[in-house]
Order: C-alpha cells, then structure tokens, then sequence
C-alpha cells in the first residue's frame, strides 16, 4: 500500500519509513515465528497541581518508543527500543525473533487501510496549548472546595492530560494509526470538625478537550462534590458487618462489574482454563434481569478506542445477556488460539508492555425498576454510591470493592452515613442475588484505571441502580 | 532457542554524571536558579515458562532523563519539571526550555528548594547492591531456571494441574543525579527474581491459586527453584475447600508476607507529606503513644545487600537509619526536604525521586523488630482465631484509620491451623489495632524493602454469613 506518509505523527517525527517498517516485520519473523507486529508509540503528558492554594510544581514530559512482538503458536517474544533509529528497531525485532527456532516461513500479508472511525476530538493543538488555562481550572476547583464549607482544611486539586500516537503495523496485514487524548481533573479534600477528620474526593474526564471541563463536569462541580463527601463523613457511623441487602447507585459502582465478572471473562484467563467463569459459556451467572456489555465505541470516554493496540477496531460485546454468560473479551492471540472472534480488547500500558485482553467501558444495561422502588424495598441493609478501587482473584472469583459513600437503609428509608466498608463477594456467584434493576443506567464521570499483571490503562464502568438480595458488607458495627 | 543478544543500556556510551552536569548547566543558562537532573537506565529480562513450555520472553532497555528547576528570589522560589526519554541535542534543549517556561506560571513557595549543601552526600562502604551475574546467564539457563521452579511445585500433588506458570526476571538500574549546589552521584542496582504460581483444583472444580518466590540482588542468593516449587504447591494446597466463617470478632494473626502491609500502612501514617496536611491519623503524634509498648518499627535505607538500600535519597541527602515507633511511642516522621521545612524538622533522607514530578517521600527498609516467640508459641495461644494469608482491596483511610479488607487465610483452633477461609473481611481502625498488638513473633525476612515478623491483633471483626 502506499503509506500516507505526510499524515502520519511517526513518518514525519521520526524519519520512520514504509520500507524500515517491513524489514523489521521481515527480520521478526526471521526465526520462523507466525506474526508480527510493531507498535510505535509517543506520548506528550502535563500534569498540573494547586496544593494549599498554591501551585506548587508543573511537570511536562515526553517519551517515545517501539516494542516489537513475535508470536509462535502459544509463545511471544518480546523486545522494546526507545530509540526509533533503524539500527535499534532491526535489533528489537531481532531479539524477539528468537522467540521461534526455524526457518523463516510466514509471508507478511500486504497492508490493509484501517476502518476510520474518530470516536474522540483530535486537536493536537491542547496539548501543545499554554499551560494558563489548565492552571485556571485547578485553580477554580481549590477555590470551590473551600468555598463548600469552612470545615474544608485542605485542598488538592489536579489536571492530567497526555496526548499518545500510535501506529501499529503487524505481519497479518494490519496497519492502523491513531491518536488518543487523555485529560483528568480530581479534586481531593480533608475536613475537620473539631477532633473529627474526614476526606474526600471526586474526578472526571475522558477522551476529551479542555471544553469539556467547561460545561456540567466543571471544576467546581469536581470540587464541590469532592466537599460534600467529606463533610458527610464528619459524622459518620460505624458500617455494619455481614451479609444483607445491598443497593448499589448508578454509575461508578459499576465497578462491581469490572472485578465481579469483567476480568473473570478476559479470554487469556479462560484459554488456560484459570478463570471461575472458565467453561461457563452458555450458562446462568446472573439473574435474568442482568445485561452486561463492554463497549470501546462511546464517543469521548476514557475506556473508549478508535482501535486497540493491536490496530483492531473497537466494539460492543455482550457480556451477560439475561443472566446468561455469552462471550469472552479477546487479543488476536487468545482469538486465533481458541478459534474465536477478535473483539477488539487487545490493549497495553505502553510501548514497553505485551498487549493482553483487557477492558473497555464495562456497564450493565437498564432495567425496569424506579430507583425509589429499589430502596424501599428494602428493611434493613446498605446503600452504596461511590467506591474506592476493587480486586479480584480470578481464579477462586472472589472480589472486593471499598464503599467511601454509603448509607444504612433502615425501613426502606436511607439514614445514617457509613464509614468506608468494603463488600466482598464472588463473581459467578453474586450477580445471581440481583433482584431489581433501575431504569437509570450511569456511566462514570471517566475516572478508571485498571491494573492487570502490572499494567495500567484507562477503563470507564456503569450501571443502573441495582438490588443485591445477599453481599458481605466488611464493617464493625451490628 | 538460541541465545539473545541484550540490548544493553551500558552500551551507550554517553558519559551519564557528564552528561548530568551539562544539563544542569543548561538549565542555569537558560534562567534558572537552581536545578537538579536525574538520569535513569534500565535493562530487563523476563521470561514466563507455563506447563513446561515457554510462554514469554521479554528482553528490553530503556532510559529516561528528568529536570527540576527553581526560578526567581530565594525566599520564595517558583518550581517545575520536565522529562524525556529523547535524549538527543533537541530533546534536552526542549527538556531545559520546556521546565523553565513551566516554572514561571506555577506559584511562589517559600519551602520549595534544593537541599541545604551541608545536608547533602551519600554513605560510603560496599553496599552489595549490584551484581553483574543477574544479566550474566544465556536465555536458555534463565527459562530452565522457570521451568523447574513450575515443576517442582506441580509435580508436589495431583490436584496441582493447572498453572499461571513458573517466572525468572531478571532487571539492572542504573541512577545518576546531579543538581547545581553541588551533589554528583550515581549508583547501579541489580535484582533478579524467581516464582512459581500453581493452581490448585478439587474433583468439584473448586480452584485456589497462591504463589512463591524469592528474589535477591545476585543469582547466588536465590533460594533453589526446588524449593520455591514446593513452597508454592505447600501454600497453594492449603487454600482448597476454603469456607466462610459467621460474623463475629475473634484475634487475627498476620502472616509475615501479609502483616508487610501493615508495615506499609506504617509508612503511610508517617509521610511526612500527608502529616503536614493532616491527611494522617498521625499528625501532631510525636511522643505519644501510637502503639502496644512491644511495637518498634524502623526505617533504614543503608543495609547492605537489601531491596530498599541506596547510597543516597532523591534529592542527594545520605540514606540513614531512622526509629518511627520506639516501644510504643511515635519518634519520627519520614521526611524528605520541602516535608522538612513545612514541619520545622530535618529531613531524614526519604526522598524518593522519579524522572517527573515533584520529590515524594519513600521508605528505605522498613520494618517491624522481632519480638521473643516463636510462631509457633503466637499461634499456640490462639483458641479460636483467623491465620490471614491473602488481604484483597484498597479498604485503608488514612485520615480517619478506618480499616476494612477482604480476606482469607486457615482458620486457628486449640492453636492450630484448621480449615481455609475465604470471602470475609477483617475491619477495624487502624489507630486502636496498632494499640491491640498483642503478641509479634520473632520470624522477621526481608523478602523486599518491607518486612514483618507474625504478628497478632485483637479485636478486629471478621464480617461473614
């Protein structure tokens, strides 16, 4: 094919070539391995944050790289340079050559066009704008949290964005490029009251420009929001400790998908038969009220992609459908070795990382359920509406996600705020005690990262409103 | 398989401190007061060996350069950073720009500064941190090395089927700093490691997994993957048929490898950045007793031959051996320069230092000392409680100490371990647990930067059915 050089990031910043690209597959597959692929990657990162008022530091920062991974049957070897000069990529592709022992025998397929979909506003021109108006918006959020209330000690606030090209060309044809932002604004507090300390805490963003924190998802709303859960928990009484019923609120308790099936469905843990949903395809996980979809297509959210790292378009794929366990979440490796679709979910932490599958924007659809309905159902149990993170252990499927904002429901009634609790449960087990689902389905405010064998990337999560007739909520109280 | 050919950093030939000193320099030139470079390289190798047949090979180096310059009047210093991994005349000319335009939007800060020249210097001696021998074996040495750590744990037991495999890594840095009042080091540091990670299944299909290793900074100290094979089967066996226990409040005893995050919780408390902002349970505790009187936890960064063990912190200040908690009592916070300032103290050389940002505060080898008893003899007053081998989650506030943590580990009877638990939480606070502390036994391992003897708490509760 004939490469748009004059449009791509890493032809014209790096001298890098059409001809330099295929010798590199060429000496990849040089040992006999069956596929290839370069993954060129730069990223152009600002952090800024306000602290005590102040704006006590600025970081920029830039790096670049390749990683060049060979494959050969259920083997990958790998090797990343930070040196995009020919000489370093011909040695790089050598070294993972030697993942195979043989004959070079695998042709490299001619180029393919990606699909183009742009699912996120491109203008590089954020990045490189002036650092101003990024320090306008921490500033604006330290000022709100301490006009909230006067019990608000201490702010910190914090903008992040970064700016990543990438540019994947593999053995099988694919070539694909784009170019992913990323920005985040948190805002964290501390409130005193006398002896009493609480904290706080909130943060959004997405694939988006600096507008976005223009509208609705402002700094002071950040800030705000932040202050509110702090002063709540001021006064704050022990959780309780057990098993009851638990509702769950819209949008970011969604995690409990992410850890209570999400990553039990990645397809590497169930092609070596590791995961507690291993085999469980076809069968009853979850109540038939329960839909679960990942989906890396939602224009502007932090889990979303034009393509994955390995240059495959994104999509949406069921999870869970009615209760029911439909599908796994793939890389090509995982597709090709167990004879399914790609969806698309190939994804790494950076140039220096093997792509793995992973998720994307994971949420449960709606149900028919009023959120009112849901909490007076309930005599006795726990409200929770904001989480810290969560961990799973894939294999024995237990899981965990800590509540920072919940409340006792007593009598179908929500009162007292709790202190943090966390609910403790297991996967293919706990979504079956799904009794009602709101008709009020959130996404995150674009706040997720999600660790996986030392690798970070961006996620989002979802839900409606939900009812859990049975968790472990881990208090001290009655 | 044949042999790789490392992609070395120590093949480059730039002189690194040189190179350091003319970044400096240029930082100065281009306007600003002081500054600071640090230099990063780093060579890994890891390989990941699954049912006997390589799954993974990964052999990589990467290298990194970051400045942090302070711009106008000394009483009030403005600050920023930047960092790159482009490390030719353009990239440092935009690395040095770039930090000096940045530093002149950020705020004025009487507290922010390089350190005092009379604080700063590094320790001397052989702190047998590096070891050539790490990088030194052909690939096909380092994955026989997975395969039979892989091996001998799943050949322990039938029920032992499954893997997430046998692993050997193998890593060397080497950091390089310099800033413009003076201070000019560098250090290497090597490390290699050595796992296996079996899985164990029941005829129902009920499946644990756990996990054994040992690493080390040369190959020579690497236990045999014989028998990190067998530690894993041993603690991976012992997991299966886990049931819950009801909800009730009963003394947890923690595992060494599991009472370390208590000791991670330590350091958190004692952060001098969260102590200024009162983000910590323990800010304006000094001198008061924090903990049970048996309770001594220390910091020491300059232990030869261990994980967390450097000549110099990240600002340059010598590493050095600090009490937190002494019988008790809350001694020092851990503090690194600007910390210092804000509290009025000295800084106690825990700065730690990436390429970006802005000096954080990190520990050196911290650690809890040995109490009298054996595990053995802690266990053996235990009538009824729960051993904690696995903590899961993030449950730990540190401004209030609300504690709250999945867990699982062997239940204790008549002071022995009985069946495996799994699906509850342990809760607590942490300010009222650190006081429970009620027996440490004498077992301490420093099997990373933090260490713990077993210890025993009571009166935390175990949320269940």
């Amino acid at each position: 094919m004939n490469f748009p050089e004059h449009e791509l990031h890493f032809f014209q910043r790096f001298g890098l070539t059409g001809r330099l690209i295929e010798r590199c597959l060429g000496e990849a597959l040089s040992a006999g391995g069956d596929f290839a692929d370069l993954y060129f990657e730069s990223i152009a990162s600002t952090s800024i944050s306000v602290d005590e008022s102040l704006v006590k530091s600025a970081s920029q920062g830039v790096s670049a790289g390749c990683g060049i991974r060979v494959c050969s049957g259920d083997r990958t070897g790998y090797a990343y340079t930070d040196d995009l000069s020919a000489e370093r990529l011909m040695r790089a592709a050598r070294t993972a050559a030697l993942i195979a022992d043989g004959p070079s025998k695998q042709e490299i397929a001619g180029f393919r066009d990606a699909p183009k979909t742009s699912l996120y506003p491109i203008s590089a021109a954020d990045a490189d704008a002036g650092v101003a108006p990024k320090l306008e918006l921490v500033m604006r959020a330290d000022r709100a949290a301490r006009a909230y209330d006067p019990r608000i000690v201490q702010v910190r606030a914090g903008y992040n964005d970064e700016l990543r090209h990438i540019l994947i060309a593999a053995s099988d044809g694919t070539f694909a490029h784009d170019t992913q932002p990323l920005a985040r604004l948190n805002c964290y507090v501390i409130a005193r009251d006398g002896a009493k300390n609480s904290r706080g805490g909130s943060g959004g963003g997405g694939r988006v420009e600096l507008s976005f924190f223009e509208g609705d998802k402002s700094p002071e709303h950040f800030a705000r929001e932040a202050a509110r859960q702090a002063i709540l928990q001021l006064n704050a009484v022990p959780a309780p400790a057990g098993d009851m019923e638990v509702v769950l609120g819209p949008g970011w308790p969604g995690v409990l998908l992410h850890e209570a099936v999400g990553h039990g469905l990645e397809a590497d843990f169930n092609r070596k038969k590791t995961s507690a949903f291993s085999g469980l395809i076809g069968q009853k996980v979850a109540s038939s009220k329960v839909t679960v979809v990942d989906n890396g297509t939602m224009p502007s959210r932090r889990g979303s992609l034009n393509v994955d790292d390995e240059g495959s378009p994104t999509q949406e794929t069921v999870l869970i459908e009615n209760g029911i366990l439909k599908g796994y979440l793939s890389d090509k490796l995982s597709a090709r070795l167990m004879g399914m679709a790609d969806t698309g979910n190939g994804r790494r932490e950076s140039y220096q990382h093997i792509p793995m599958p992973r998720m994307t924007n994971t949420y449960m659809l709606s149900g028919e359920d009023s959120p009112e309905d849901i909490v007076r159902s309930v005599k006795r149990g726990l409200y929770a509406v904001n989480f810290g993170g969560g961990q799973v252990d894939i294999t024995s499927g237990k899981f965990v996600f800590s509540a920072s904002e919940a409340y006792l429901i007593e009598d179908g009634k929500i009162t007292a705020p709790v202190r943090d609790a966390t609910l403790i449960g297991n996967g293919p087990e706990a979504l079956k005690y799904v009794s009602m689902v709101g008709n009020d389905l959130a996404l995150d405010e674009g706040i997720g990262t999600c660790g996986k064998d030392g690798q970070s990337v961006p996620v989002g999560v979802g839900m409606p409103t939900i009812k859990l007739d049975r968790m472990t909520v881990g208090g001290t109280g009655r | 398989m044949s042999t790789a050919t490392p992609i070395s950093g120590t093949e480059r030939k730039l002189d690194m401190q040189q190179l350091a000193a003319d970044v400096v320099e240029r930082a100065l030139r281009a306007g600003a007061k002081e500054a600071e470079v640090v230099i990063r390289e780093g060579d890994e190798f890891s390989t990941l060996v699954r049912l006997g047949q390589v799954e993974t090979l990964k052999e990589s180096g990467a290298r990194g350069i970051g400045v942090r310059v302070f711009l106008g009047a000394s009483e009030a210093y403005r600050t920023a950073n930047t960092s790159t991994s482009d490390f030719s005349e353009a990239g440092l000319a935009h690395l040095v720009q770039g930090a000096v335009d940045l530093a002149k939007v950020t705020s004025e800060d009487p507290f922010a500064g390089l350190p005092e020249p009379g604080a700063m210097g590094q320790i001397g001696g052989e702190l047998d941190l590096y070891y050539e021998d790490v990088y030194g074996l052909p690939a096909s040495q380092r994955i026989e090395y997975a395969r039979r750590a892989e091996a001998a744990a799943l050949s322990a037991d039938p029920r032992l089927k499954k893997s997430d495999g046998g692993s050997f890594d193998a890593a060397t840095g080497h950091k390089v700093m310099a800033n413009s009042r003076g201070f000019a080091g560098e250090y290497r540091r090597s490390y290699c490691s050595l796992s296996a990670m079996p899985i164990a299944e029941t005829e129902q299909g009920g499946m644990q997994r756990d996990y054994w290793f040992s690493s080390a900074r040369t190959l020579a100290r690497l236990d045999s993957p014989e028998s990190i094979g067998a530690e894993a089967a041993r603690r991976t066996l012992r997991r299966l048929n886990a049931r819950r226990v009801a909800t009730q409040r009963v003394p947890i005893v923690f595992a060494p490898e599991i009472a370390r995050s208590l000791i991670g919780n330590i350091f958190e408390a004692a952060n001098g950045d969260s102590i200024y902002r009162g983000a910590s349970f323990w800010a304006n505790q000094l001198g008061q007793q924090v903990a049970s009187p048996n309770v001594t936890v220390i910091d020491d960064g300059t232990l030869p031959g261990l994980f967390g063990t450097a000549p110099f912190d990240g600002e340059g200040l010598p590493t050095r051996r600090t009490v937190i908690v002494e019988n008790g009592v809350l001694k020092n916070y851990l503090l690194n320069t600007y910390t210092a300032r804000k509290l009025n103290m000295q800084s106690t050389g825990n700065a730690s230092r990436g390429l970006a940002g802005t000096p954080g505060i990190g520990a050196g080898n911290l650690f809890l000392e040995n109490g009298t008893i054996t595990p053995q003899q802690l266990l053996a007053d235990v009538k009824v409680g729960f051993y904690v081998t696995e903590l899961m989650g993030f449950g730990v506030n540190m401004v209030t100490g609300d504690y709250s943590r999945g867990a699982a580990g062997l239940w204790i009877e008549n002071g022995e371990l009985t069946f495996a638990v799994e699906e509850v939480t342990i809760a607590g606070n942490l300010k009222e647990m650190l006081n429970n502390i009620t027996a440490i036994a004498n077992d301490l391992v420093f099997r990373g930067a933090v260490a713990s003897p077993t210890l025993r708490i009571d009166g935390m509760t175990i949320a269940g059915e």
